[in-house]
């Protein structure tokens, strides 16, 4: 019980008459990588933004490190510690990598001024640069900002944003979409650092390729509902597409499609 | 020599590898318009070889003309009070078209508490109260002249955060109601007079003490406070700000209020200064100080700019306005002149945009 990080029960969001997830039931070990796959429209996202409290879901629970939660934003589960990497989303350009991994919980001094309470730029950047080394971030310059940064390097800024806060569960929803060959390698290496370090993460992933190398466990979705809970090891990526296409049900699953 | 890059890849934290700062850019072209300026001096025909910086009749006095450079920090140190404010207006993704009106509101409002009661032994001529509000201490106009400018700067503030209206509309509205407030105030009636205290203000070279003082506040709030960090991440990303947990509404409402604090404060001394009030006061200080931002390199995309390019941006335009002069230009062309230069101000950080992103 005490090693579940993340379950959900009958987790389900409609949208007006659109069930785009139904009845889910998911969990995550600690120190687990596990990849949701499925087609777009299958209910990835939709069940992302459950358990990151972008939205809230229309039924269901959420039990988050052994307590049942609901979040009423994303504040809410970045404080809980769930840290969610979008593409392309949190980062401010203008600033440069130690300000935007602390963006909001910034380091400071002087806390009795209130809003204009000081920054804490020495520990902020040492801070930085231990998340950096612990994710095995590749920047050259952490001065810079993130405005003349590649697409990779970004990402790679937002995925240390999670080792610097010591989450409990790191979602990332295709980090590697829009990234080049050797980008998209130095986000898989970070995703195996983590991996070594026990993090507990949520992959969602078009690249069977990547989700084969990278995780312990793959979930498929399809129409709304989750259809398979493969081992990897028992696996490989012609059976993994016949869940997602719905050639293939699992059994367990196969009642709950029924009604 | 392997064990330093080992697992972080070359990463180095290397303060001396920091981008080329834009303010210096800024210094340079100031350097060179003056440059230009003196250079006009000697080849002008009609000017006589007079020089524009420098003090060329008592050399063992000072070298440069200070009677100039006096003149031309007096100049923009009052709508530099302002530009200050609107500078994070600009920053934080927004703008300010309400500072020049909230500017003669704010004085009629605030000489009106400030006014002494005999003038030469007669009555004040141009009193607006009845004789409580004669010699008051200095403390009280100034006082109330702050709580004006945060009271109209959290109505900026407020319409833009909650009523999600474009912050040009907001404030163009403000603008008429403030000019539409100085001139009700005494029904358009100057008022003057006010107390040794209140005259003492704004005398002599205090605007620019007090320009000085402000800015170097400001700096701090921006530079070193999570207030200006905020103030920078909402005008870069504002989804990414509030997904970080920034109460974006809040934080808007506050940069309105402080920009709109310091026009009433640059009120305060420019009434002072003047020893009157007028509700046509502040004419185009709205557009003079949003000029001396952009100028100084904040960018009107918001996230971009400090608050040393806007003293530097005040000065570039100090420099040129006293330049025109100068060169005998005629004021009509100098307003026109003005204009173009606050257009190619913009065109460059456009280009410079696009050339920063291109890099990528």
């Amino acid at each position: 019980m005490s090693d579940i990080i993340l379950e959900t029960r009958k987790l389900t969001k409609h949208y007006g008459g659109v069930h785009a997830l139904q009845d889910a039931n998911f969990t995550l070990r600690k120190g687990e990588h596990v990849a949701i796959m499925g087609d777009n429209g299958a209910g990835k996202s939709t069940f992302v933004r459950q358990i990151t409290g972008v939205e809230q879901p229309t039924r269901g629970e959420i039990h988050f490190d052994g307590k049942p939660v609901q979040f009423a934003g994303p504040l809410d589960a970045r404080e809980a510690g769930i840290e969610a990497v979008f593409q392309n989303l949190a980062l401010a350009d203008d600033l440069d990598v130690s300000d935007n991994l602390f963006l909001g919980r910034e380091k400071t001094k002087f806390d009795w001024l209130g809003p204009f309470r000081f920054l804490d730029y020495t520990a902020m950047r040492n801070d930085t640069i231990a998340a950096l080394e612990k994710t095995a971030v590749k920047i050259p310059n952490i001065r810079n900002t993130i405005q003349n940064m590649s697409g990779g390097q970004r990402q790679c800024v937002a995925i240390a944003r999670t080792a610097t806060f010591h989450s409990k569960l790191t979602i990332m929803d295709e980090p590697t979409a829009a990234l080049g060959v050797q980008e998209t390698a130095q986000v898989e290496n970070i995703i195996r650092t983590l991996k070594e370090q026990g993090e507990p993460l949520i992959l969602i992933s078009h690249n069977m390729r990547q989700v084969m190398d990278l995780v312990d466990r793959i979930v498929v979705f399809r129409r709304g509902r989750i259809c398979a809970n493969l081992r990897k090891e028992e696996t490989d990526g012609q059976d993994v597409v016949a869940y997602i296409t719905g050639a293939k049900t699992q059994p367990e699953y196969e009642v709950a499609e029924a009604l | 020599m392997a064990e330093t890059t080992q697992g972080t890849g070359g990463l180095k934290y290397d303060s001396s590898k920091r981008s080329w700062p834009n303010e210096f850019n800024i210094f340079i072209a100031l350097v060179i318009i003056v440059a230009i300026f003196e250079l006009l001096g000697q080849v002008l025909p009609y000017m006589n070889g007079q020089s524009f910086l420098f003090d060329t009749n008592d050399r063992f006095d000072s070298i440069f003309n200070e009677a100039r450079l006096k003149i031309i920090i007096l100049q923009v140190a009052i709508i530099g009070i302002i530009s200050l404010g609107v500078t994070q207006v600009i920053i934080s993704g927004g703008i300010d078209l309400s500072s020049g009106p909230l500017v003669a509101a704010t004085a009629m409002i605030v000489m009106s508490f400030a006014q002494t009661e005999l003038v030469n032994g007669n009555p004040n001529p141009k009193a607006v109260f009845g004789p409580w509000a004669f010699d008051l201490p200095v403390l009280i106009p100034i006082m109330i002249g702050l709580a004006f400018g945060a009271f109209i700067g959290a109505i900026n503030g407020s319409l833009i955060a909650f009523s999600r209206i474009p912050p040009f509309i907001a404030t163009l509205g403000m603008f008429l109601i403030c000019r539409g407030i100085a001139q009700w105030w005494t029904r358009g009636q100057p008022v003057s007079f006010p107390t040794e205290s209140y005259a003492a203000l704004g005398a002599g070279m205090m605007p620019v003490v007090w320009f000085v003082l402000l800015a170097i506040l400001c700096h701090v709030l921006l530079r070193y406070t999570v207030y200006g960090k905020h103030t920078y991440a909402i005008g870069s990303n504002e989804d990414a700000a509030r997904m970080s947990g920034i109460n974006v509404k809040r934080h808007k409402v506050m940069v309105y209020m402080i920009a709109s604090m310091l026009a009433a404060f640059a009120a305060i001394v420019l009434s002072s200064k003047n020893l009157t009030a007028q509700s046509g006061m502040g004419l185009f200080y709205e557009l003079y100080a949003i000029a001396m931002a952009v100028i100084g390199g904040v960018s009107l995309t918001g996230g971009r700019g400090s608050i040393i390019g806007t003293v530097l941006g005040a000065m570039v335009f100090g420099v040129i306005q006293s330049g025109f002069t100068y060169v005998k230009l005629d004021a009509y062309f100098q307003i026109m002149a003005m204009g173009a230069i606050i257009i190619g101000a913009v065109v460059l950080d456009k280009w410079r945009q696009q050339r920063a992103s291109m890099r990528v």
